[in-house]
Order: C-alpha cells, then sequence, then structure tokens
C-alpha cells in the first residue's frame, strides 16, 4: 500500500530520458508510466536499449537527460533548492529501497553461503534482525524449491539453482519494483521453464511491480499485462500482449518477432 | 669450522631484529597497501593523485637513501632524538620498509579489487548496501585470493631487504654477520659466516610462504574455490 499521492498510478515514469554512452545515443527522448502492479515486459533485438533502461531503473547507470521517477519520487535526481540536482549517494540509496534486480549472471556472492546470500541485505540494508531475516529467508528458499541448498555456496548449484537464489535474495528486499534483466539467458535450456514457472507464479502472487527483458516470447506473451517494442532506443510499439504478438502495427515488431521465431 | 657455533651464535643474536622488522614492515605493509590501494580507486581525484604521488615516489627511489633520509636528514630537520636508540633505528627501518613496500601492494590490492567482476558490484548495488559495505564484505573477501600470492613474494623481498637496516646500523643478523668480517682470525671463515646468513634467510622466507600458501587455500575455500589452481598444477607435476 502506498501513500495517496498524485502520482499513485504511477510506479515507474520516465521523462524526457536520454542516455548516451560517449557519443553513442542509447536511449532517446524516452517517455513512458508502469502501472503500480503491472507486469511490463521489454522486447528488441540487441542493442535497442531495454537492458540499459533496467540498468538506469537499478541506478546502475546516470541518465544524460531527463528524469526517472519510481514510486513518485525522482530516482536519478534529488530535489534540492527547489530544483532537481544530480542524487547523492546517501539519496540513491534511500531511493534503491524500493528497487531490486535479478541479473542474467545471477551475481551471487560467492563468499556467502545460500541462506547469507539470501539474508545479507535485508540484515544491512533494511536493518533486520538475524534471526527474522533468516526466517524470511527460509520461506523465500523454499518459495523457490532449495530448502535443502540452504548451507550450499554457489558455486555448489546450477544455473538454474543459482537463479533461483537470486530471485529468493532479489524478494528479500521487499521490492515494490523488480527488474529482471535476461533472467534464462545464461540457463541450460532444460533449466528454463521451472524458472519462468516460478516467475509466472511470483508474479501472479504479488502486487509487485515488474520490468522484464527477456526473449523468452511465450512467457512474455503468458504473464506481461504489456508489452513495448524497443528498436533504435526508442518504443516502436506499446501494447497487450495478444495485440502485439498476434497482430502488431508496425512492421519492424513483425519483422523483429518473425526473426524470433525462425531462431527458435 | 670449530668456530661454527660461534658465528650462528652471533648472527643468530640478530635475529630479534631481523624478526622484528620483517614483522613490523609487513603488518605495516598490509596496513598501506590497503588504505593506498583503495584510494588508488577513489573517485576523488585529489585522493588519487596524493596517493600516486606517495607510489611513485616510494617505488621509484632508492631504499638506501629513504633509510637515510628518515634516520639522518629527518632526525637533524626535526631534532629528533629518534636516531639515538638501537630501538629507535629499528623503529625507522620498519617504517620506511613498511612505507617502501606498501607502495607496491597498494597496485596488488587495486589491481585484485579490479579483478573482481564487476557483476559483483552491481549485485551489491541491487542489494542497496553501502559503497563501504560494498568493498567490505563483497569486493575485498574475493580479491584477497587474488592478492596473496603477489604478497608472498612482496613479503619475501622485505625480508631480504631487512638487511639494508644495517646500513643505519640496526643490530640485525646481517649487522651481526658482518661485525664478525672485522675479527681477522674469522677471515677464512667468512664463507661459512655467510653460508649461515644465507640459510636463515631463506628459512625465514619459507616460513613466510608456508604461511600465504596456507592463508590462500583459507581464503580460496571461503570464496567457494577448492584448491587454487597453482597448488593442483604442482599436485600434478608431483603426481607425475
Amino acid at each position: 500500500m502506498s501513500e495517496p499521492s498524485e502520482t499513485n498510478n504511477e510506479m515507474i515514469r520516465f521523462e524526457n530520458v536520454v542516455k548516451r554512452f560517449g557519443s553513442n545515443t542509447v536511449l532517446e527522448d524516452l517517455n513512458f508510466t508502469v502501472a503500480p502492479g503491472e507486469f511490463v515486459t521489454l522486447i528488441g533485438p540487441s542493442g535497442s536499449g531495454k537492458t540499459t533502461i533496467l540498468r538506469l531503473v537499478m541506478t546502475l547507470e546516470k541518465v544524460s537527460e531527463g528524469t526517472i521517477y519510481v514510486d513518485g519520487k525522482p530516482l536519478s535526481h534529488m530535489p534540492k533548492g527547489g530544483k532537481l540536482v544530480p542524487a547523492d549517494e546517501k539519496y540513491l540509496r534511500e531511493a534503491r529501497k524500493s528497487i531490486g534486480m535479478v541479473f542474467q549472471q545471477f551475481n551471487l556472492f560467492p563468499n556467502m553461503n545460500v541462506l547469507r546470500n539470501v539474508t545479507e541485505g535485508p540484515i544491512r540494508s533494511l536493518g533486520q534482525s538475524r534471526d527474522e531475516a533468516e526466517k524470511k529467508a527460509k520461506d523465500l528458499l523454499e518459495l523457490v524449491g532449495l530448502t535443502d541448498k540452504i548451507d550450499a555456496r554457489p558455486t555448489q548449484l546450477s544455473g538454474g539453482q543459482q537463479q533461483r537464489v537470486a530471485i529468493a535474495r532479489a524478494l528479500a528486499m521487499e521490492p515494490k519494483v523488480l527488474l529482471l534483466d535476461e533472467v534464462t539467458s545464461a540457463l541450460d535450456p532444460e533449466l528454463v521453464t521451472g524458472v519462468l514457472h516460478l516467475l509466472k507464479d511470483i508474479a501472479n502472487s504479488t502486487d509487485i511491480t515488474f520490468l522484464c527483458v527477456t526473449h523468452e516470447m511465450q512467457f512474455a506473451r503468458d504473464v506481461s499485462d504489456r508489452v513495448m517494442m524497443f528498436d533504435g532506443g526508442q518504443i516502436v510499439e506499446d501494447g497487450h500482449p495478444e495485440k502485439i504478438f498476434t497482430d502488431p502495427d508496425h512492421d519492424r515488431t513483425r519483422e523483429f518477432l518473425q526473426a524470433v521465431l525462425d531462431r527458435a | 669450522m670449530e668456530n661454527f657455533s660461534i658465528y650462528l651464535e652471533r648472527v643468530l643474536e640478530g635475529l630479534p631484529a631481523t624478526l622484528w622488522a620483517t614483522g613490523g614492515g609487513i603488518a605495516l605493509t598490509i596496513v598501506l597497501s590497503f588504505l593506498a590501494g583503495i584510494a588508488l580507486l577513489s573517485p576523488s581525484r585529489t585522493v588519487r593523485g596524493l596517493v600516486r604521488i606517495y607510489v611513485e615516489g616510494f617505488r621509484g627511489s632508492s631504499e638506501v637513501v629513504q633509510l637515510f633520509f628518515f634516520a639522518v636528514a629527518l632526525a637533524i630537520f626535526f631534532g629528533l632524538p629518534w636516531n639515538q636508540t638501537a630501538e629507535g633505528l629499528l623503529l625507522i627501518g620498519i617504517i620506511v620498509l613498511g612505507l617502501n613496500h606498501g607502495a607496491y601492494g597498494a597496485e596488488i590490492v587495486r589491481g585484485a579489487v579490479q579483478s573482481v567482476p564487476k557483476a559483483q558490484r552491481e549485485g551489491a548495488i541491487a542489494l542497496n548496501f553501502t559503497p563501504v559495505q560494498r568493498m567490505w564484505r563483497i569486493i575485498l573477501p574475493q580479491a584477497v585470493v587474488e592478492m596473496l600470492p603477489p604478497f608472498n613474494n612482496l613479503f619475501i623481498q622485505l625480508l631480504k631487504g631487512t638487511a639494508l637496516l644495517s646500513f643505519i646500523t640496526v643490530p640485525e643478523m646481517f649487522q651481526k654477520a658482518d661485525e664478525l668480517r672485522a675479527v681477522p682470525s674469522f677471515a677464512n671463515d667468512l664463507w661459512i659466516i655467510y653460508l649461515i646468513l644465507l640459510v636463515i634467510y631463506m628459512l625465514l622466507a619459507v616460513v613466510i610462504t608456508l604461511v600465504m600458501r596456507w592463508l590462500e587455500s583459507l581464503a580460496a575455500r571461503r570464496v567457494g574455490r577448492s584448491v587454487p589452481s597453482r597448488e593442483k598444477a604442482l599436485a600434478r607435476g608431483a603426481a607425475a
């Protein structure tokens, strides 16, 4: 339950966002909003800026121009003296509280066992007691089906198991927004389905807002409330998954989906 | 040969000073290496610049001259009496050894920290860790594994460098052995005296290596790697 405000129907808002790497413009004057609880999937060819959008929301990158709002508050900038100035570390720490991310390469910490990977964030960042964090972590590890791996090291797990731990770790931070960055791309094909099923269950049973980059089109179609097709740093098409996948308005979308189908 | 026990005894009289210089030097080296190594990665240009001056200054100038600079020049300049006692001179020796090897160690720490995949830092940001928590809890425990083999080399260099303290008359092993050279009746046995010295340095170096190997396997296990690949290679070599 978020506090009522004039932006309470928007969990994420991109306002004239531009992102450049050197002379290369990755995102061009981007505007969109995501409603609370919405599951939005970003599709498009590689290099179209999808992952950059997630990295901007996670504050792993800084916007070149424009402003991103999460839960009504500016993320990349902080209000100071009536103006918006680039956010400092303290402000970012506060802003990141509502955001979690699951990475393509899992990014688990090899110097901690599975349980510590899940509890370390809540203990250090949210100030939970160890007992409280461990109790929640065990529930989450049960949810992702890894109760028997609590004491294992990440390196002892399969890719699919590692990604389940990473999902539990992200959920333990109780995010309002969860970013999924090609979470099945690094997995062996036979492990993909299990992870996607898990994510679908989580999406259906929580009010978390999801922003998801994936090449799993069937999953995108099943689970998304909305799909955005990107190309060249711009939104080509934005709509209901059934519409996008069966009857897209734009040729570029059709070409892309055809190319994905051919590859599969 | 009948004087062997005399030689050994005299050389070993210098052992405490050598051990203090080595231990103190290593301790200071570790502290300075981490401080300077992490500061080299600071976002602040000023901090990086200052540390760069320290690193290049100590790496690029002679250790012997540094010893005299601290023991003689600074003492005169500031009117410090710290070069009056053996303990004071030993302390100067430890400081110079530490400053010197800390400059090399800074690069080891910087390189090891940079070798930890960027993804680890990003994973820690996604869990909203502070920059200090990221470094202390995530990056450094992984970087330490990479640091230990080069630090082993550095510490052995430092051990051997303690002989330089004889220049400022610290009563360490080399100084003690060298004093025997002044005795005319020992002249034919000088080779024994220096051989004793070489063997003791070598034994001390072996101790350092054994401790570092142990720490290495400990640190490797902590980050979920069973045995460092180098040891596996050695084991294979031994089996063949």
